[in-house]
């Protein structure tokens, strides 16, 4: 139907491409939207035509196709959701600054978010429910106060700039900040989080960012405060001002009331500013996310330091260790060789005492072998050569030696037994030099 | 209906809140709107009794001042419906509606009589139409027997029900219910000049008591209602409202010791009346009097507005009416780039500045059909009759059943497409490629789109690449001004102001991404500046055949992809 000349052209076909009959079916048409061809005009005639001429279709289809089509009828239908406080339906429309225009119209659970639809929805419910014509027509008396209150309320909430200051002063949808006793652990986060968000309705840049939980990450921990501390505000308070007088009599009081409101506006607004700061001020004095950043980020300054110092300390220790195994095994070996030494000292002693006892014993020998004289009764000059020479041998042999002369000599009575030991003695150490031949009288 | 056998005079009427009007099609096959013997193309849907006598339109609204409490007005929303689901606030000046027998009715003094009578809103629906009938039937010269009704799109089949046999208690047989909106573009598309083509139409019925806009797409002549929004806090009377107000307070400025007039009925009345007239004086010339004798305490008053006083004082207003009309387009998805039109039908919109406003707020490539924006544009108040009137000349010879049968839901629910098909062009890469456009989405299956593409410069070997897409706004930031501080801090806020409304706004377009490959074809050795046909037919059950040859060859390429 549409047949007209595009200027750009076709693509050129690419080498690689094949297909059979030069034609391929790659993929199929979404799925469709069923919809109602409003039944007007010519062509829709032609479209019915050919249409009912193919119809085949049951009495069930009928209702399936009806149910089929998609919804562009808004469901006016809804019942009003909120149930009307009677005290609220006694206002006096005159006090329309202090009502609470959300509640009015019934509202109060969307509040800033309701969108301009709904206010007109609720509107037309509302005026469906409490027009005066009606009461009037069901035998009441004229009483169209609230159906007023309803009036004031959806112009207001209809007016964007009227709505924007309604919403600045409108306290029920503010969220008290918890006490630092409320907002604990986990707690914090709910609560905090829930006076941000309805902070956020007054910010001039949406979407603004959220307090998030246990789990953020530091970016974002920083880019949520950083936001509100830069927080930039659409709030204003012309809704709290005095009434102006609206004539022309009094222009001095129309002026300075004017003055009044303005200074009392920016005062205000000021105030509010100060406000959210020390809001945002105390929440992040509580949040512990903040506290453990800075320890994170301190620990990871100080890292490498510690590890100097770690290191520092292992060697440290590992020296005094060493140098306690060096005083250990020094004391064990200092006690050692005093062990070793009053050993050697008792051996030597117990040597000495063997000695002095194969001393002894050799001397006794000599004795015994009647000093060598044979049978004889030794003369005292006889006696001394011997025992001389006795000693002499006895200064001559070690103490092994003496320990094997001893051993000798132990239990021999005969004295020509003792003198042929003492000869082969002396020969032996005639033989090893010790003496000279005939050194010892007595004996050779 | 006694004479069966002699032909149907059909004709259409649009039954609006405040004003009705007749439409009958000329033996030419054009649409033209019956005036009634007062000479009214837009008849007050107002009827008021005196003594017995009945009055209709103008005359009736007239009465509005003096015989407020006989006089019916603005009731065809009360059609069908229960007292509880009725809005009253627009017969605050006339006679109140009431409970009665589970229908809605008027408490009025109908015949010469003293008593009142309860007069139910079937009956007097039944009167009002009678009246219209009975003008159309002295214009035409000969009786008519049945028609077209307009109702906005949200009226129930109760209240359908309701007033169909209403009509028929008139004598009227009604052939078919339209909606307002479609009724509107098939005005627009039943011109001789008229070129059908695909694209979104935005039809903004801006009324006396409320305002309805729909998001139509229209299809080759087919018409689907994308959204819908209804409202009752926008329209011609709230503009009425901003005039009274302000005249009220020069009147009171003028005269400080008199009554304010909106205080007591009567004078409401005559500020209402006069306001209205005021404004329709100000939709046509730039300034305009109000006049009315013995505005309050006997006192008269005049006084001149101009238009741009108008346009400050009802500013409030006229945002609100783009705010709803882009409040539609929203709910049917789409965005401003992608309405081709707005048709803005109604009384409410021949005042300049909704239509002036609407174009603003709306890129260029939209066109506002309105008096103000459009020298082709047609009557707003003209529209929704017109609509009714062809769509009355086209069922006229059917038979009741069939019209019934056609209209019924197993032929309207249709499936429509989701995604637009189309071709790429330029390049097979889809990077670089360019999409262009066969079939868009929102049409109706089944469907059949040719268009004929140019080949590269020498010929050769081409590529049809057959695809879904799905359009996508692209923003283009403007490039950033250097802003010059220093001058700046020596005037601190209102130049800052300023200068944040100077700044550029950003660039908008729309552009296609595709999505899918539906199939691909080829063909070969086209010649020298060769041009390729491309036909896409899509079948009911969404399969596809394609169908690609070079223009003025032999044979082609054809293949079917099969549906779902």
């Amino acid at each position: 139907m549409a047949t007209g000349v595009k200027e750009l052209p076709l693509p050129v076909l690419p080498d690689s491409w094949t297909a059979e009959k030069d034609f391929k079916a790659i993929g199929t048409l979404s799925d469709p939207v069923q919809r109602n061809i409003e039944p007007v005009g010519p062509h829709f005639l032609a479209h019915a035509r050919r249409k009912r001429h193919k119809r085949t279709f049951s009495e069930d289809d009928r209702i399936q196709a009806q149910e089929n089509v998609k919804k562009v009828e808004d469901d006016d239908s809804g019942e009003i959701s909120e149930p009307e406080d009677p005290l609220m339906l006694q206002r006096d429309a005159k006090d329309w600054k202090g009502q609470d225009h959300y509640a009015v119209l019934g509202l109060s659970k969307y509040r800033h978010r309701a969108t301009e639809d709904q206010i007109k929805r609720a509107h037309r419910k509302k005026v469906l429910r409490h027009h005066p014509d009606k009461k009037a027509a069901a035998g009441n008396t004229e009483d169209d106060s609230f159906f007023k209150c309803i009036q004031k309320a959806t112009e207001i909430l209809l007016d964007p700039v009227k709505r924007r200051q309604f919403d600045s002063v409108d306290e029920a949808a503010d969220v008290d900040p918890p006490s630092k006793k409320q907002a604990k652990g986990k707690d914090f986060y709910k609560l905090w989080g829930n006076v941000f968000k309805s902070e956020a309705r007054f910010s001039k840049i949406q979407p603004v960012p959220q307090l998030g939980n246990d789990k953020s990450t530091k970016e974002e921990v920083e880019h949520f405060y950083n936001f509100w501390y830069n927080f930039d505000s659409w709030r204003t308070f012309e809704y709290q001002d005095e009434d102006v007088p609206d004539d022309n009599e009094s222009r001095d009081q129309k002026r300075h009331i004017e003055r009044k409101n303005a200074n009392a506006r920016k005062k205000k607004k000021v105030e509010d500013n100060a406000r959210l700061r020390k809001l945002v001020d105390d929440c992040l004095a509580s949040d512990e996310r903040i506290k453990r950043f800075r320890q994170e980020e301190h620990a990871q300054k100080n890292k490498k330091r510690f590890e100097r110092e770690a290191e520092a300390k292992r060697q440290a220790e590992e020296a005094a260790k060493a140098k306690e195994e060096e005083a250990r095994l020094k004391a064990e070996k200092d006690a050692a060789d005093k062990a070793e030494k009053a050993e050697s000292k008792k051996a030597k002693e117990a040597a000495k005492n063997a000695a002095k006892k194969n001393k002894r014993v050799i001397r006794g020998a000599a004795k015994d072998g009647n000093y060598f004289c044979g049978t004889e009764t030794a003369s005292p000059a006889q006696i001394d050569s011997a025992l001389n020479d006795v000693d002499a041998i006895i200064a001559k042999l070690d103490v092994d030696e003496l320990a094997a002369l001893t051993g000798k000599l132990n239990g021999k009575k005969d004295v020509a037994d003792i003198k042929e030991i003492f000869t082969t003695e002396v020969k032996r150490l005639v033989d090893a030099g010790k003496f000279k031949d005939g050194e010892l009288k007595s004996l050779s | 209906m006694s004479e069966e056998e002699s032909p149907r005079v059909a004709i259409g009427i649009s039954f609006g809140n405040s004003y009705s009007s007749i439409a009958h099609t000329t033996p030419e096959g054009k649409a033209e709107v019956i005036a009634n013997e007062e000479g009214d193309r837009q008849i007050p849907s107002i009827l008021s009794y005196v003594e017995g006598e009945e009055f209709q339109g103008t005359q009736a609204k007239a009465q509005l001042v003096r015989n407020s409490k006989n006089t019916v007005a603005y009731f065809r929303d009360f059609i069908g419906q229960n007292f509880k689901s009725i809005d009253p606030t627009p017969c605050h000046q006339s006679a109140h509606p009431i409970e009665h027998e589970n229908t809605i009715a008027f408490k009025i003094k109908d015949t010469e009589a003293e008593e009142e009578n309860i007069v139910s809103i079937s009956e007097i629906t039944t009167r009002h139409i009678k009246k219209l009938v009975a003008s159309a039937s002295d214009f035409l010269g000969k009786p008519v027997t049945a028609a077209v009704v307009t109702v906005p799109t949200n009226f129930s089949d109760v209240q359908k029900h309701a007033l169909k046999q209403a009509a028929e208690a008139a004598g009227v047989e009604i052939l078919q219910f339209i909606a307002e909106p479609v009724a509107a573009v098939l005005a627009y598309d039943a011109r001789s000049t008229a070129e059908i083509k695909d694209k979104v139409i935005v039809v903004a019925d801006l009324g006396g008591t409320r305002s309805d806009v729909a998001v139509i797409a229209s299809r080759g002549g087919m018409y689907s209602i994308l959204a819908t929004a209804h409202d009752y806090d926008f329209s011609g009377s709230h503009l009425d409202t901003v005039l009274v107000d302000h005249f009220a307070k020069e009147f009171l400025k003028k005269h400080k010791s008199a009554s304010d007039p909106r205080l007591n009925a009567r004078s409401l009345a005559k500020l209402k009346l006069e306001s209205e007239a005021v404004k329709k004086a100000l939709s046509l010339g730039a300034s305009a009097n109000f006049s009315v004798e013995s505005l309050s305490d006997g006192l008269d008053f005049t006084a001149t507005v101009n238009r741009s006083r108008y346009d400050l004082l009802a500013s409030k207003v006229f945002a609100g009416f783009t705010r709803l009309v882009l409040g539609a387009v929203g709910k049917a998805d789409l965005d401003p780039l992608d309405i081709a039109e707005i048709v803005l039908a109604g009384g409410t919109s021949h005042t300049p500045k909704i239509a002036t406003a609407l174009q603003n707020a709306f890129p260029e490539s939209t066109s506002v059909l309105a008096p103000a924006t459009s020298v082709t544009a047609l009557n707003p108040s003209e529209l929704a009759a017109r609509g009714a009137a062809i769509q009355a000349s086209l069922v006229a010879e059917f038979e009741t059943e069939d019209v019934e049968q056609s209209t019924h839901p197993v032929v309207t629910v249709t499936p429509h497409l989701a995604t637009a098909i189309g071709v790429l062009c330029l390049s097979s890469n889809e990077s670089q490629a360019r999409f262009s456009l066969l079939v868009d989405r929102a049409t109706p299956v089944p469907v059949r789109r040719t268009k004929v593409f140019p080949t590269p410069r020498e010929g050769g070997d081409v590529l049809v690449r057959l695809v879904e897409a799905v359009a996508e706004i692209k923003i283009t930031a403007p490039a950033p001004r250097t802003k010059n501080r220093d001058e700046q801090d020596v005037d601190g806020e209102e130049e800052s102001e300023s200068e944040e409304s100077e700044e550029e706004e950003e660039h908008r377009e729309l552009v296609w991404r595709p999505t899918k490959t539906i199939a691909e074809a080829a063909v070969r050795g086209v010649k020298k500046g060769g041009r390729v046909e491309v036909q896409v037919n899509v079948g009911a059950g969404l399969e596809c055949s394609l169908l690609v040859r070079e223009v003025g060859g032999k044979g082609g390429v054809r293949g079917e992809v099969r549906g779902r």
